[in-house]
């Protein structure tokens, strides 16, 4: 199956790119994905404790099954979390 | 109700009059302004980068979340993206309702919220570098 995957900020910038079509076996999940990301790009296995993914516009685990034509969204931290100053 | 990211300078008008009725008594409004400093370092422009359709979603879900908690409570709000100079606002919010003190907690609630959940992204150039802000590495 197919996703379209979408970089933002800081990886979209280290990527040179703001989008990959994906082809993963039906039934992988978005951990997998991930990982699959993590191996061929030093800047996602770098930053990959810190992203956050959204499936279709909507925020998912790891365990999240993707399904064919899905987008997929890497979401680096966002300024002003919880962290971040007032 | 008014929920939008947009590349076009901001318009305080436009939040005001999303949430301006007969009913509502107390009018509130926030504006996000790009300032000349962070942590020390002068800064020259910041830019914002948005997934603008989750953007959206996201604002009108914590729009509406804010509006069921608090009866009466009407909320504004629109970013901008792209490339803003000093003194520019990155971001409006305007926040009614029939009496001013749920005006103010709503207009706080809605920056606070925003902030912390959509996903729209700020880099700093300063005079000295650039940084993507965010509480990663």
């Amino acid at each position: 199956m197919k996703t379209h995957v979408l970089y933002f900020a800081v990886i979209r910038e280290r990527l040179k790119r703001d989008r990959d079509e994906v082809e993963l076996p039906a039934g992988a999940t978005v951990g997998q994905l991930m990982a699959h990301l993590a191996g061929r790009e030093p800047a996602v296995a770098a930053l990959r404790a810190h992203l956050k993914v959204a499936v279709n516009q909507a925020m998912v685990g790891d365990d999240h099954a993707l399904r064919d034509g899905d987008e997929v969204a890497l979401i680096p931290p966002v300024s002003g979390g919880a962290c971040c100053s007032r | 109700m008014l929920f939008k990211v947009t590349d076009a300078p901001l318009s305080l008008d436009e939040v005001v009059r999303a949430v301006s009725a007969e009913s509502q008594g107390g009018l509130v409004t926030f504006t996000g302004v790009v300032r000349d400093h962070n942590h020390g370092k002068r800064i020259v422009r910041l830019e914002y980068e948005a997934y603008r359709p989750m953007a959206e979603r996201v604002m009108r879900d914590l729009g509406e979340a804010i509006m069921r908690e608090m009866p009466g409570v009407r909320v504004a709000m629109a970013h901008r993206v792209g490339t803003l100079g000093i003194g520019e606002a990155a971001v409006v919010i305007a926040a009614s309702a029939p009496h001013r003190g749920p005006a103010f907690d709503a207009c706080e609630a809605a920056i606070d919220r925003l902030k912390q959940s959509v996903p729209i992204w700020k880099k700093e150039v300063a005079e000295d570098g650039e940084e993507w802000i965010g509480c990663g590495p």
